[in-house]
């Protein structure tokens, strides 16, 4: 996989209610690349500050303070109509709810044809109504599908409808959020499947948001792992699984139930102490240390010793 | 094992009448619940889970719901024939019910104490300040902490764990012999979830309740189940215990659902997917509705609907496959790992017995 960041993101910043009493520091300081081609996976609870993260990437909402530099622009001063279509012709989109997310009123080939006249791709309705059927074709559905309305479809089909339109752009980068969680068992490991062929064919980034550890362990290349507007650990996906490190991300493993009964059985859960994790705010001491190569936990500098030690022996416990 | 049943549920078939027409919803659904076990329901939307156990606790919407034929044995009693006022007085106090939204079924506008006390003073005849006494009881033993001053807030002032715990102590206030859980954790973060269905399953052993668990993940049935009945397109396909559902699945949607989940030990093949999407059951097709999503789909599976063949005493899967005319097949590579750990049980537990 090449190196090259794609997205860098700087001290991210999105706070609410700023200097009141009930002021929410959603996504507070966060700072990580995502590079060219790979899936970037973001996981966290419900609260934690994944979604506001996607949504601060793509503009959906303002940051608070912090720089993102997308293709080596930076997104902050993109303000006009010119500056935000181009910044968005590249970064696309996906829902979590495919029925909230497509407008009930429009064809299918109204929807997925949108952003083509928005951006002026297309110079014809025949021109448009060919693109959007070899779309349609590209997400595994007929093209006798483009005349009708959302409400037909299964939910599974509206999320395909969704990716359809996410890619009627040819984005460099697509931000899923969520985007198979409301859909069944069956239809989940199709969308995936979906997702991980469109990737290789367009040659696609990833920034995939859900709470569900064992799909995004699954699509990931990497993963950070988010608390409370905090990136807690940062790794390759092998590396969050096997060596994971902040007791945040262990307790959250444990917590996944498996469908096997044996191992249910003999699940051990730890449990997540924040009150020990907690730091003076703005500690210039404290922050995401390189522990091992690549592998950054969320720590104060006094415990990179400890968290390198607790690496070095997860490593050969799997060893063994 | 002489278990007795607590619930018998036969033949179960009901229809909706919709706009566009008749919609199939459960076609001749049967199992029994048996004593202080937990029975999960697992199946995809649609496939007629929620829709059967909200027929047991008769509240499906009576005017669009036909229920053409079956039985509903509790104790002496046919709850299908009961009128709305009889079933009032068993709803709540001889069966309880979680839903998945705490946050919808609780009221909004009632304190949470007095939605607790409220079944207290209803089905057991509490006074008011017993029943004040009993609830706050109630709410510690689910787990909520300074159960005195929560008592008096409302349901916006809970966390969504904490709410899903109210619910469960409104439905166990009058030790029900039945609780039918729907979907109670599915609203809820993994840590949270993991801390409910402890708490759960640490209730129902203490009050020996019978549970129904209608779920969809598969995870959390491995967990909490002691048999496992999977649906499809309003029947149930297979039926066992938890380790013959898991290890020696027989129906080839179950394999599906099984294999098309990533587990933590896997690589990064392709996932196994089942093609398609469920059937409509405004028109259900001939023969078996899985059939048109079925790679091991059989000729005889396009005339038919297959009926329930015997796997073990315990153990009965609808798949022509287990037909003895059937040609031999080659399951997927999940389920062969499956089979493998299955047998591997099943020594081990012949050598526990065997000491």
């Amino acid at each position: 996989m090449n190196k090259n960041p794609i997205m860098q993101i700087k001290n991210l910043k999105k706070t609410y209610n700023t200097g009141k009493a009930n002021e929410v520091r959603a996504v507070d300081n966060i700072s990580f690349d995502i590079y060219e081609g790979e899936t970037f996976g973001l996981v966290g609870e419900s609260g934690s500050g994944k979604s506001t993260t996607g949504k601060l990437l793509m503009k959906l909402e303002s940051m608070t303070d912090g720089q993102v530099i997308f293709l080596g622009e930076s997104i902050q001063n993109k303000r006009s109509r010119h500056d935000l279509l181009a910044f968005r012709k590249n970064i696309q989109m996906i829902f979590q709810d495919p029925y909230a997310s497509l407008n009930p009123k429009m064809t299918v080939k109204d929807i997925i044809g949108g952003p083509l006249e928005v951006h002026r791709l297309v110079s014809s309705r025949k021109e448009r109504d060919q693109v959007v059927y070899s779309l349609l074709e590209q997400v595994g559905l007929s093209q006798s599908f483009a005349n009708r309305y959302p409400k037909e479809f299964s939910g599974g089909q509206c999320q395909r409808i969704g990716i359809a339109r996410a890619l009627a752009l040819q984005p460099k980068f697509i931000i899923a959020d969520e985007a198979i969680s409301a859909l069944d068992v069956s239809i989940q490991a199709q969308i995936v499947n979906l997702m991980r062929q469109l990737k290789q064919e367009a040659n696609l980034t990833y920034l995939f948001i859900a709470h569900d550890l064992s799909m995004v362990k699954y699509i990931s290349d990497r993963i950070a792992v988010m608390n409370r507007g905090k990136i807690l650990e940062l790794a390759t996906s092998d590396d969050i699984y096997h060596v994971p490190l902040h007791p945040y991300t262990a307790s959250l493993l444990s917590a996944i139930p498996e469908p096997d009964p044996e191992s249910e059985r003999n699940r051990q859960r730890t449990t997540y102490d924040e009150s020990k994790f907690t730091y003076e705010q703005d500690d210039p001491a404290v922050g995401l240390f390189e522990i091992t190569d690549k592998h950054f936990v969320y720590c104060h500098k006094d415990e990179v010793v400890g968290y390198k030690e607790k690496a070095e022996r997860l490593k050969q416990e799997i060893m063994i | 094992m002489a278990i007795n049943s607590i619930l018998s549920v036969k033949d179960l078939t009901i229809s909706f009448n919709t706009f566009e027409g008749e919609v199939n919803a459960v076609r001749g659904v049967t199992f029994d619940l048996k004593e202080g076990e937990t029975l999960a329901l697992v199946g995809e939307s649609g496939s007629g889970k929620s829709v059967s156990t909200k027929a047991i606790t008769q509240l499906l919407p009576q005017r669009h719901t036909t229920i053409s034929k079956g039985e509903i044995w509790y104790h002496d009693h046919d709850l299908l024939k009961k009128s709305s006022k009889e079933m009032k007085k068993i709803r709540g106090k001889d069966i309880a019910m979680i839903f998945q939204d705490p946050m919808t079924s609780l009221n909004p506008t009632l304190t949470v104490g007095r939605q607790i006390a409220e079944p207290l003073i209803e089905h057991r005849g509490m006074t008011k300040q017993a029943a004040k006494v009993e609830a706050i009881a109630l709410m510690r033993k689910v787990g909520i902490v300074a159960a005195e001053q929560r008592f008096h807030q409302y349901p916006h002032q809970f966390s969504g764990g904490m709410r899903q715990r109210v619910m469960i102590a409104i439905a166990l206030a009058c030790h029900p012999k039945i609780l039918i859980a729907d979907e109670p954790t599915t609203a809820l973060d993994v840590t949270i979830q993991a801390q409910i269905i402890d708490l759960l399953k640490e209730l129902q052993a203490e009050f020996a309740t019978s549970t129904i668990f209608i779920t969809h993940d598969l995870g959390v049935v491995a967990n909490i189940a002691d048999r496992v009945a999977v649906m499809y397109a309003g029947k149930i396909v297979e039926i066992g215990t938890v380790d013959e559902i898991f290890y020696n699945p027989k129906h080839p949607y179950t394999w599906g659902l099984l294999a098309s989940m990533p587990t933590m030990k896997m690589d990064n093949d392709d996932l196994y997917t089942i093609p398609g999407s469920p059937p409509n059951l405004l028109n259900v097709p001939t023969g078996d509705p899985f059939s048109s999503r079925n790679m091991y789909a059989l000729e005889i599976d396009f005339q038919e609907e297959p009926p329930m063949f015997k796997v073990s005493e315990t153990h009965y899967a609808a798949t022509w496959l287990l037909h003895p005319d059937a040609p031999s097949i080659e399951v997927p590579e999940e389920i062969k790992r499956r089979n493998e750990q299955f047998v591997s049980i099943l020594a081990a537990k012949g050598a526990d017995s065997d000491e």
